[in-house]
Formats: structure tokens, sequence, C-alpha cells
């Protein structure tokens, strides 16, 4: 019961960088009466607490929801992207999983392709612009049929939903040691190419797709499945199987 | 359609009611079509005039804010051959907090054959916003329903399907047929990814210009127009300026006020409260949505609150221990030491009160001491009955999900020890006012989704603000905006050399820098906590005139504080999140006056409004339709100042107002 009524004392190891051109390196900073019911980011709003008051500038950290829907949150916690638990983003981690006096090392999602804007706040917006390339159904408002005009395999239907659970954090980047983002471009390939609206499109999505990741500057896919392991929505890697079939398919048809 | 006859404008008025204590400056017309109800949309498209297809691209629009009505309004505008620029304050135009509805989206597409029609879910949206929308809006909102459907299954929206491969639906609060689609627990999401996507395409072809992390902090008005807004690049901190023919906010909700809710950390009212500066209305600000089951706050470090879908009081019984300060863990109260207290009050809806009601018992018991955990502040959420029932598999495979969550957020297993949940804020059902074109008493700007304050009236009924984000950004923009611009010569778009677009980007420098030279002793936070706290404790879930009195009175002293006490670290030439949440902050420390002023004048209770001063014998809301049936618009006459009072009166042809009863 001591460390609930007194809360943890964490000793954390924060990367700090101002912008992007600064090189950046690490303080450390011990945090006491870290109430376990908080989250990770509660954490993180307590430390910028005190060091506000202190007259430091506090650690820059992107968030939104709170409840692992946004796809906002994320940094690499100890070496793992949103920490250690399985399927949970950083806003749903709780400091109870941690032991009192914990050591914490935190680093921004690292990639090439998403480079840091100021601590642990990174630039995704390659990701943006790979959907633009062709994560899309081409469809203008005010064309579309009734919706119950083409059924959907109910199968066909959970499969893409499982795909397209996908949050847009990019912890899969970052835990890759290629940082590939074959997982996320996978799985918007996949969401789309289950279902009948997709396949007009299908091949020339898959290729725009491919081809704008790779100018990003993400890396290939090396089947060390840990973007899998790190994602907080769980999304399999049977995606990344899909779409390469679905490149080459294309590539097949000259497209 | 027997029911679409008309039935009079008969109000139910409350002896008992006290006249509005404000005397209007003005009338607002919403300038509605007249007619038949269910012509008038189809009559008024006829009349709006056309854009010339070979002019469109020549048209700016600003559209601020990639939510559900944002990205689909942007979209939707971009392929009719408009010039759209979308501005956003998130890294990317997926993380806007449409993204985070759990539920459904309703249309009454009367798939299942139960009886449902546009007709019904216009009703049962009237009645369910205690009959304070309009009800021309509330008939197209649920025309175009059905249409949102088609559009976002067009665009692969994954929505649960049976297993014939047709779309299947669920029941939700306030309605007796089944209309809600949904996407699993992630509704949102999924229309949002869906929105997103037909944005991304218009990127991607080159017909949208995206920017994101620009935070807008002021519109700009010339000659009484909105012609563009001022933003800052959240990256690097530069002011920018942006001209346009017109602008559309599409900013959400306020509900941050009260700093712990079930918004998103960044959800403000700054673009709206900025507009509300610049001469746009502020219409019904008291009419916010307390949800009743949302997981407690645990201390005071807690930043937001976690909503548990509403779906859980189908099978949950929820209860409090007879006697105040009972000690015992909840499992261990015996029976007949159990108060079920919605079961006990509402014996015909039990546990399925609507949310406004069943808010206000939790809080009621609470209030008498019986309130239960560390805090008193939570009721029990009990499945005991219903697992003994059907089953622990039956009860995980229809709640599982959220079991887990609660169990993750909380460390306790509901399986086992009832659930605790509290009511939370979670809609604002008010925002700036609107006319039937979605625009705001300044010619040129346009205020959609949650941000607006139109088809809700009091109270929002489950599954409706995804619906209505949708019908305004796809369905009803593209041909209002139209009507406006025809009107509006090429050359109107003024310059952002112009002076006003100079002044403005003044005050809002020199707003910036009056924050960061305070380098006072009190973190955003801490003021952001206390104003939240004092919202909560005088204009949540119960308010009367002496608590609103008080309220104001500390807003202001708070206020005060804030300019001079505050302390923002860093600079405004750089990526700076103390200094984003300071000046959102300041204008919750402003809007937050006029929220109370809005409460303190609605004398009457309705939907989320509770006045203490006005409730039915047995403690239930007591509408005053004599003397409140009417939108109250605010114009800004000075921070703190009383503000000038426009009404908008409201009329009801097809839906008779009535009593709410749910025992």
């Amino acid at each position: 019961m001591s460390s609930k009524e007194q809360g943890l004392r964490l000793v954390l190891e924060v990367w700090r960088q101002k912008g992007q051109e600064d090189a950046g390196r690490f303080e450390t900073y011990v945090l006491e009466s870290v109430s376990p019911d908080n989250s990770f980011l509660e954490m993180l709003d307590q430390l910028n607490e005190k060091l506000v008051k202190e007259g430091q500038e506090p650690v820059a950290f992107d968030h939104d929801c709170r409840e692992g829907i946004c796809g906002a949150c994320g940094c690499v916690v100890n070496g793992q992207a949103h920490g250690h638990e399985k399927g949970t983003t950083l806003c749903q981690l709780h400091m109870r999983s941690f032991p009192n006096g914990a050591k914490l090392v935190l680093e921004p999602f690292r990639a090439s392709a998403f480079p840091v804007l100021r601590d642990l706040v990174v630039d995704r917006s390659a990701f943006d612009r790979i959907i633009q390339a062709g994560g899309f159904v081409s469809v203008s408002t005010g064309s579309a049929p009734d919706a119950n005009l083409v059924p959907v395999a109910k199968d066909n239907a959970e499969k893409a939903m499982d795909a397209a659970a996908c949050i847009g954090c990019g912890a899969c980047v970052a835990s890759c040691k290629n940082s590939s983002a074959m997982l996320f471009t996978s799985a918007k390939v996949s969401h789309l190419a289950l279902l009948p609206q997709g396949q007009v499109e299908r091949e020339r999505r898959v290729s725009a797709m491919v081809a704008q990741m790779d100018a990003e500057g993400f890396g290939a896919c090396t089947n060390t499945q840990e973007c899998e392991a790190a994602c907080p929505k769980e999304i399999s890697i049977e995606n990344i199987a899909r779409m390469n079939r679905e490149f080459f398919k294309a590539k097949l048809k000259g497209r | 359609m027997a029911e679409s006859k008309k039935t009079g404008g008969a109000t139910t008025a409350a002896p008992s009611g006290i006249a509005p204590s404000q005397a209007p400056k003005g009338t607002l017309d919403g300038r509605c079509p007249q007619g038949p109800i269910a012509d008038r949309w189809t009559k008024h498209k006829f009349e709006l005039k056309l854009v010339n297809p070979a002019n469109k691209r020549k048209y700016e629009v600003l559209v601020v804010g990639t939510g559900l009505a944002g990205a689909a309004a942007a979209a939707s505008l971009a392929e009719l051959g408009y010039n759209v620029t979308v501005l956003t304050m998130h890294d990317s135009p997926r993380r806007a907090h449409s993204i985070a509805a759990q539920g459904g989206i309703n249309a009454s597409k009367n798939y299942k054959n139960d009886g449902d029609s546009v007709h019904r879910l216009f009703y049962d949206t009237v009645k369910g916003g205690d009959y304070r929308a309009r009800e021309s809006n509330v008939h197209r909102l649920a025309e175009v329903s059905g249409n949102i459907i088609d559009q976002c299954v067009a665009q692969g929206v994954p929505f649960a399907r049976e297993y014939g491969g047709y779309l299947d639906n669920r029941s939700f609060g306030g309605a007796q047929v089944s209309r809600t689609f949904y996407a699993r627990g992630q509704t949102g999401q999924q229309l949002l990814l869906g929105a997103y996507s037909a944005l991304s395409r218009n990127v991607g072809a080159g017909t949208i210009k995206m920017l994101t992390r620009r935070d807008v902090l002021d519109i700009v008005v010339v000659d009484g127009k909105a012609r563009g807004v001022i933003a800052r690049n959240l990256v690097n901190g530069k002011l920018e300026r942006f001209g346009a023919h017109a602008v559309l906010l599409c900013t959400g909700g306020y509900g941050n006020v009260f700093f712990l809710s079930t918004n998103a950390k960044a959800c403000n009212v700054t673009a709206a409260w900025r507009a509300h500066r610049r001469g746009a209305f502020f219409a019904n600000p008291c009419f916010t949505q307390i949800h009743p089951t949302c997981i407690p706050v645990h201390g005071d470090i807690q930043s937001k609150l976690t909503l548990m879908s509403e779906s859980l009081r189908n099978d949950g019984r929820v209860w409090v221990p007879k006697k105040a300060g009972e000690a015992r863990p909840g499992a261990d109260v015996p029976e007949d030491e159990r108060d079920y207290f919605l079961e006990r009050r509402y014996p015909s809806f039990g546990n399925l009160v609507p949310r406004d009601v069943a808010s206000r018992a939790a809080k009621q018991v609470c209030d008498e001491g019986r309130g239960v955990g560390s805090t008193r502040l939570a009721v029990y959420l009990d499945f005991r009955d219903a697992i003994q029932r059907l089953g622990k598999n039956a009860i995980a495979e229809r709640y599982g999900n959220l079991f887990q969550m609660y169990e993750k957020i909380t460390g306790d297993d509901p399986y086992r020890v009832p659930m605790r949940i509290y009511p939370a804020v979670h809609y604002t059902m008010g925002g700036l006012w609107v006319d039937y074109n979605l625009m705001s008493n300044l010619p040129g700007l346009f205020v959609l989704g949650e941000a607006n304050f139109s088809d809700h009236g009091a109270n929002r009924l489950g599954a409706s603000a995804l619906m209505q984000g949708l019908a305004d950004g796809y369905f009803v923009i593209p041909y209002t905006l139209g009507g406006f611009l025809a009107a509006e010569p090429l050359g109107s778009k003024v310059s952002t050399d112009h002076a006003a677009f100079a002044q403005a980007e003044a005050e809002t420098k020199e707003r910036l820098q009056k924050m960061l030279s305070a380098r006072g002793k009190r973190t955003v936070d801490s003021f952001h906590r206390e104003l939240g706290m004092l919202m909560w404790d005088h204009c949540g879930m119960a308010r009367n005139d002496a608590g609103l009195r008080r309220a104001a009175g500390r807003i202001a002293e708070l206020r005060e504080e804030f300019w001079k006490n505050v302390s923002v670290p860093g600079s405004g030439t750089e990526l700076n999140q103390s200094l984003e949440k300071a000046g959102r902050v300041a204008d919750f420390l402003e809007f937050a006056q006029t929220m109370v002023h809005d409460a303190l004048y609605r004398t009457e209770s309705c939907g989320g409004h509770f006045r203490e001063e006005s409730q039915t014998p047995e403690g239930e809301a007591q509408r005053d339709d004599q003397n409140f049936s009417h939108v109250a618009a605010w114009e800004f006459t000075g921070i703190g100042e009383k503000p000038a009072l426009h009404r908008e009166e409201l009329s009801f042809e097809y839906c008779k107002p009535s009593q709410r009863s749910y025992k």
C-alpha cells in the first residue's frame, strides 16, 4: 500500500531537443509521488508542471484524445514504442505497471522520415502523403448508390475493419530496425482491397502508395515482426503479406 | 403519414415560470423556408443561386478544422471546384476529436423494417432536444441521414454487417427503432477516416491546400463580412494571414471549459470565441451534455475523463448503499442495503433513462453522501445479476472490450467487483448562432458541426453528433455556400495586406506577448483546473441563481489573476505547447462568463440545463415554454461585460412540446 499512498519515485531520462537543427541530448529528472492510477501522459503532465514551476521549459510531446484512438501520442519507453504493455498506446499505459524507483528512458519515435520537431514531437506527415497517394476510394460526394446495394461478406468486412483500426501513430516505424512503413501502408491497402468498393482502383492504389512510401525514405521490410509486436491496435503482419501480393499482381498487370 | 399532421404550436406553460430578466436588443430570423416541412429543403435547394462551374475555382474558401464537418465540407467543396484551403491545429487531419466517437451514427434507412422514417427521426430528435431546436433544420438533418450512410459505405467505411452481407443496426437511447449504424466501438474513427480519405484524395490531386499545425487565433472581418483568419504556425511560431471569400469554422465544442471532460485535450473554443468577439453571436452556451457513464475522477493530476459506452446500462444495474458513508466494498454490501435508485425512481425506464436524467440522479445520491469509492463521487454499475443470469461469457461477448478498458484504467476487474461510474461533460449543444444556411450573423462566416448550435436543442441524442457533422459537411454546405458566393462578386476578396488583417495580426501578437511576459507563478493548467472546478460546481449538472452569480464573480477574478500571474516559459517563435494552452485557457476564461450569463438568464430547466429553481414536485426538469421557447444568442459587448441578447423565437408546428416523463 505504501507506494499507492506515497506514490512512485521515478528517474526519467528524457530526450530534449529544441528544434530540428539542434543536436539533442538526454536530461535526467527525478519525479516523486507519482500516483499509480495515473496514465503515462499524466505522469508527463506532472513532470511538466514541476518544470514550469521551476522556471524550466516543459517536455514537448504530442497527445490529444488520451483514450487510445487519435494516434497523436507515443514515444519510445525503455526501447519499446508506447512502452512495454501489449496493445496499448502511451496514453492508456498506467503507472501501476511500473515498479517504485523505476528508471525510464524516453525517446521520440525515430526514423529519417519522421524528423524530430522538438523533444518527443516528430513530424509524421509522411503518413498523410502516403494516404494522399492512393489510400482512398475515388467517390465524390453525392454519387454513391444505396448503401445496401452491394453486400459485403461479413468475414471480409471484419478483416477490413481489423486493418482499418490503424491509428496512424507511427509505432510500427519507430520499432522497425529499417524504419519501414509497411505495416501502416499495408493496413490501408488491405482495408480497401478486401472491400468491393475498393476494387476499381485496387492496382493503381497499391502501386502509388508503395511508390510514395519509398519516396518518403521509409525502409524495406525484412520480416522481423517488431511492428506487429509494438502496434497498439495489434494490426497483423498478414496485411504486409497481402500488400506484397497486391503489389506483385499490380506489377504483373503493368500498373 | 398521419404523424406528419400539424399539431399546432400549443405549449405547456409553467405557471411558476420566471420571466426573462433581460430584454432583447434584437430578434433573429433563422431564414427557414416556409411550406410543408417535408418540402422545405428541396424547395430551398432549388431556390439557392448557383455559381457558374467555370467560376468556382476563382472562389477561395477557408475551412478551419478537419473533424467530420470540416473534412467532409472541404472534400465536397473541392469536388465542386472551389479553391479550398484547410487549416488544422493537429499534426494530421486524422487526429480531430470526431475520431473518438464510439457508439454509432443514426440514419432513417428503415432497413430493419421496424417503422423508422424521416419523420420519426425528425420527431425523436426534436423531442430528445427538449423542444429547443429548429424544426426545419432537424427535418433536413433527418432527410439527408440516409445519404450519409450511402456515401460512407462507398468510401469503404467498414460498418458492421450481418451474415447476408447487409448492414447491421443497433438500438440507442431516445428511440424505439433500430437505426444506429456502427463500426465496432470505433464508429467515429471509421467515419472520420472516410472523410479524411476524401480530403486526402483532393490534397493529392492538388484541389485542396492542406496546412497542418496551424492554430487559428483570430477571424478577420472587413465591413461586417468574414474575410479570413490569422493563424499561428505551431512549429515556428509565425503568424500567418489567410484571406478568402468565405470562412467555415468546423472547430468543435467547448466542453473543455470544464477542464475535465471526455473531450480531447486540445479541444478549445478559441476560433469560435474569437469570431464571437468579432461580432458573431453565441447561441445557448449553457446547453452542455453530461454523460452519465464515465470512469470517475481518481486524483488531482487526472487530465481527462474516459467515457464508457451507454450500452452498458442495458445489463448493468446502477446503485449506491442506502447508508451514507458506507465503508464496506461494494460486493460486500448486502442486497437489502442497496438502493437501485434509477429503478426505484423510474420503474418503467429503470437504468435506461436518458443521459440528463441518469446524470442528475447520480449527482443527487452523491450529494446525499451515498457516493462510493475514495472520492465518494461515484455510483456502482453492477453486472453481478447479469452475469448470474446470462453467464460470464455472454457478458464478455457484449462488453468484453469495455470491461478490459475499464480494468486497464482503474485496475479493478468488473466481472468480480461492481464498476464505479460518474457523469462527465461530453458534448456541447450550444455554439455560434447560424441561420438555415449554416451562416452566422456575420456574412461569409459559416459554422458547421458541434461548433454551431443548430440541431440538438437542449440535449443531443446518442449517435446524432456524427450524423450532424457529416450532414453539414457533405450535404448542406455544398448547396448553401454556393447560394452565398453566387451573390459575392469575385473581386470582393480582400487582400491580406488590408488594414484589418494587419490589425488582427498585431492584436494577436500583442496577446501572445502579454502571456509570455507575465512570468508569473501559476501554471496554465492550474488556472484551467480551477476554472473547470468552478464551472462543474456551479454551471454543471445543476445550476442555481446564487451559485451562478458566485461563479461569475470568481471567473472575473481568476481571469484578472491569469494575466498577471500566469507562467508561460519559452518564446513565441518556436514550438511552444505552454503558449498554445495559455491562449486556449485565456479564451475559456472569457467564454465561461458568457456561458454562466446564459445559464443565469435561462431560468427554466430543459434538457441538459437544470435550474434548481425550475423543477416539478418530483424533482424533474420543468421547462418553461411560455417564457423560454427561444434561442438566446449573445452579442459580445466587452470582456466581462453583460452581453446583449438577440432572440430567435422557436415555433413547433409538427412536434407538439410536452413534458418528458420516464416514470
